[in-house]
């Protein structure tokens, strides 16, 4: 499969399940929910060394968010409920309740709870208030600008994390231009994120290493440098792999997201140094999720 | 199906316990069943056809018609459907309410709401004594559901109140969230009556207008601005338009703590223009 110029490997991303929630985030104004929102999500590229994968979904308006003010929906996932229990109390904690003005509430009620306010009332110190609306249980903690507002808990879904697309091509700029559009592209589809810097990765990893305790280590059959010293699997004119991970909340919004990421790297074409697209996968073994990329660009 | 028809032939001379005579109680019964079904008048027993004539409906959609002043615990413990009173309904109105609805056009004796768990009320006209309050000895009052009064509530609305949110349009009697232990009273009207949310243990009391005589033991606590009201505003939304027209302002309040005197750590929101 050849797409304006650009060979779309016979291979397919593997990817694997997570458990996931959605956070709403509002502030006084849209920069400092962002603020929050960008804190929360900072340090969580990957579940290896960050405890979760986390990102920015989008902004919302003031008529979508529970208290009618400016916000952010992140998503947050992790390996098990209980992983992420701990990276809720943690995050929001130190990145929401610290943050001016802010409020967090539950992006999904439905599914296995987490507690979410539950967690972080004691802050209060005795002086935090619960009160129950139309079924729901929020907390007010008060703070030294006001008061915390925060649901009680918060739902979890079975997702899907670490589908992927790899994009090669004949220059570093080259494939980071179409790097660059090809997440601008899978932004705008919902329920995903990126979470790498910027959307994007230049660090892939195969499982283990040669040293003894390390899990994982350098991708070496794509890294153009060692081309001719190790099994690669770069062509002569491969000069720079970048890759994109994705966890979305449903293998369909993965696989929308992959299908949009492609096209917006071949729409860059082979004329601008996009060479072929590739994805990673451990043979098919470990992860319960197959996309393969010439079915998904069908 | 249309709704079942209890139409009063006459008032009482007695008090009547109606707490019989619900969308629960009724499932299965047909007209002449329900008609036979004994009811308590003073002390005598009567039944439902010697009060009322009866048109065959669904029970889950209950409508009582006439004067029902005298007719108490109507709709007591239900805990599904709809019961209209289009009249005035007695005392202790929707009486340990689980669940459904109760519509009532006209006004509601001492009591109504009184031990409520869920579910919504609609009075029309006033409320009197104890709106959501407790049996005499009974620690907790109404502890879930809305309840909204368009008119006036009497004395003591949300007396030993634990959970869920009342709303009352007109004015408010004395001593409002009297020993309220949770949930939320708002008051929308412009007369309070004296010393409301006496021996308040937690809380929000929330007032638009200043009451006629306040508590000492309450501690200013100052103006702020509360996220939380707007969330309240967004989850009350179209139940009634006085509260919704709230949206409008800012929702900075003065926040009164207490009541100090008992340890409390309840709070009266003040959100005037």
């Amino acid at each position: 499969m050849i797409i304006n110029g650009v060979a779309i490997e016979d291979t397919f991303a593997e990817a694997f399940g997570m458990t996931a929630t959605r956070l709403l985030i509002t502030a006084d104004a849209p920069e400092w929910a962002m603020t929050a929102a960008q804190s929360l999500t900072g340090f969580a590229t990957s579940v290896i060394a960050c405890g979760c994968e986390a990102g920015i979904e989008r902004s919302l308006t003031a008529e979508e968010t529970p208290d009618g003010r400016p916000g952010v929906a992140v998503l947050i996932f992790g390996m098990s409920g209980k992983d992420l229990q701990k990276q809720l109390r943690d995050r929001v904690g130190q990145c929401v309740l610290t943050c001016a003005g802010t409020a967090c509430f539950a992006g999904l009620r439905d599914g296995a709870p987490l507690k979410l306010g539950g967690a972080l009332r004691y802050f209060g110190d005795g002086h935090q208030i619960s009160k129950r609306l139309d079924g729901r249980r929020y907390w007010r903690i008060p703070v030294m600008d006001g008061e915390f507002l925060c649901d009680d808990s918060v739902g979890t879904t079975k997702a899907v994390g670490g589908g992927n697309i790899l994009i090669l091509g004949a220059s570093r700029p080259a494939v980071l231009a179409a790097a660059e559009a090809a997440v601008a592209a899978m932004r705008a589809v919902p329920e995903i994120i990126l979470p790498f810097p910027g959307g994007i990765v230049r660090s892939g990893s195969k499982v283990g290493s040669k040293y003894k305790g390390l899990i994982a280590s350098t991708n070496d059959a794509y890294c153009p440098t060692l081309k001719g010293q190790t099994r690669t699997a770069l062509s002569p004119d491969v000069a720079a792999v970048l890759e994109i991970v994705i966890d979305g909340l449903t293998a369909d919004a993965v696989r929308a997201a992959t299908r949009a990421g492609i096209a917006a790297a071949c729409a860059r074409g082979a004329a601008n140094g996009v060479l072929r697209i590739s994805a990673g996968n451990y043979g098919g073994k470990l992860g319960k999720f197959h996309f393969h990329l010439r079915e998904v660009m069908a | 199906m249309s709704a079942l028809t209890l139409t009063l032939r006459a008032p009482p001379p007695q008090r009547v316990d109606l707490s019989a005579l619900t969308p629960d109680r009724l499932q299965g019964l047909d007209q002449t069943a329900i008609a036979r079904l004994p009811l308590q008048c003073g002390n005598r027993a009567i039944a439902v056809g010697d009060l009322f004539t009866v048109a065959a409906g669904a029970p889950d959609d209950l409508r009582l018609v006439g004067d029902c002043a005298r007719l108490d615990c109507i709709g007591a413990e239900m805990t599904r459907g709809a019961v209209t009173v289009e009249g005035n309904a007695g005392a202790y109105l929707g009486h340990a309410l689980r669940g459904g609805r109760i519509h009532v056009q006209g006004n509601a004796d001492v009591g109504a709401a009184r031990e409520m768990r869920g579910g919504e009320i609609v009075i029309e006209g006033d409320a009197g004594d104890f709106l959501g309050g407790a049996r005499p000895g009974e620690m907790k009052g109404m502890s879930g559901g809305f309840v909204l009064v368009r008119g006036n509530a009497g004395d003591r609305a949300g007396d030993r109140l634990r959970r869920g949110t009342i709303i009352v349009e007109g004015a408010l009697g004395a001593y409002a969230a009297s020993r309220m232990i949770a949930g939320t009273l708002i008051g929308l009207g412009r007369s309070i009556g004296p010393y409301p949310a006496f021996a308040m243990k937690r809380g929000s009391l929330i007032l638009l207008s200043r009451p006629e005589r306040a508590l000492p033991s309450f501690a200013d606590c100052g103006r702020h601005d509360l996220a939380f009201l707007r969330l309240l505003l967004r989850t009350l939304k179209g139940r009634s338009p006085r509260l919704d027209a709230l949206a409008a302002r800012p929702p900075i309040v003065q926040r009164l703590a207490g009541d100090q005197s008992v340890g409390g750590k309840g709070e009266i929101l003040l959100w005037q223009e």
